[in-house]
C-alpha cells in the first residue's frame, strides 16, 4: 500500500508504470485520476486538508478496500494547496489478479475519498472565492457499499 | 481539561482562526459546542446548523453526542469534498 498526501504535482503516467511493476502477480491494474475542471472562469482551486488526520483516514479507507477485495496493491496520491485548471488533484490505483476486483475497489476508494477524507475545495474565480459544497449524491453513494 | 480545537474551511474563516486551546469541563462534543457558542456571536453563527457540520475527536470522525473522555483534539469542519 502506498498513500501520499502532498502539495507537489505528480506524473500519473510514471506513477501508473511504477505501480504496475511493483507486483508481478497482478493481472489487472485500474487507475482513476481527478483533475481540476474549469467550468468557466475558474482561476485556481485551493485544497485545504487536516494534516494530522488525512494520511490516517486515507490509510483506513485503503485498508477497508483491501479487506473487502482480493487486492495485490493500492496507491492513493492526493494533493493539497493551490492547483490550476487541468492539474491532477489525485489518483488512485488498484491491482488485483482479475479486473472485477480492481474496478470495484477503485470505485469504492473514490466514493470514500469524496466524503470521508478530510479535504475541502475552494474555487477562486475573478469574482471571488467559494467553498465547494458536498453533494447529497456523494453521501448517498456510500450506501452502495 | 485542555483541548486543542481545530476549525477548517468556511468554519475556520467564519470563526477567524484555525485552532485554539480551550479549557473545558464539557462531557460531550455537543457540550463543547454549547460552551463555544455562548462565548461570542461568531461562534453562534458558525455553529448555527450542526447538520451542516462534521466533527472528529482525536482525528476520528464521530457524532456530536460523542463523549470527550480523555480527548486531546477536537476538529470541526463542513462535509468533506475530497477526490
Amino acid at each position: 500500500m502506498d498513500i501520499r498526501v502532498q502539495a507537489e504535482p505528480f506524473d500519473a503516467g510514471a506513477e501508473l508504470n511504477r505501480f504496475a511493476a511493483r507486483r508481478g502477480d497482478s493481472g489487472a491494474v485500474v487507475t482513476f485520476s481527478g483533475l481540476v475542471r474549469d467550468d468557466g472562469g475558474l482561476h485556481h482551486m485551493e485544497i485545504e486538508h487536516y494534516p494530522g488526520m488525512t494520511a490516517k483516514a486515507l490509510t483506513e479507507i485503503a485498508e477497508r478496500a483491501q479487506a473487502r477485495w482480493d487486492l495485490r496493491d493500492v496507491l492513493v496520491i492526493h494533493r493539497h494547496g493551490k492547483l490550476r485548471p487541468g492539474e491532477q488533484i489525485m489518483m488512485v490505483a488498484t491491482a488485483s489478479a482479475h479486473r472485477a476486483a480492481a474496478f470495484a475497489a477503485a470505485d469504492f476508494l473514490m466514493d470514500y475519498l469524496k466524503s470521508r477524507a478530510p479535504f475541502w475545495k475552494k474555487e477562486v474565480t475573478g469574482d471571488g472565492a467559494e467553498w465547494v459544497a458536498a453533494k447529497d449524491t456523494d453521501e448517498a453513494a456510500l450506501d452502495r457499499w | 481539561m485542555t483541548l486543542d480545537v481545530l476549525y477548517f474551511a468556511w468554519l475556520r474563516e467564519r470563526i477567524g482562526l484555525p485552532r485554539e486551546r480551550v479549557e473545558t469541563d464539557a462531557a460531550t462534543v455537543a457540550d463543547l459546542v454549547a460552551e463555544l457558542t455562548a462565548r461570542e456571536d461568531r461562534y453562534a453563527v458558525a455553529f448555527q446548523d450542526l447538520k451542516a457540520l462534521r466533527v472528529a475527536v482525536d482525528q476520528e470522525l464521530t457524532d456530536f453526542d460523542a463523549p470527550l473522555g480523555t480527548a486531546r483534539e477536537v476538529a470541526f469542519f463542513p462535509p468533506m469534498t475530497g477526490g
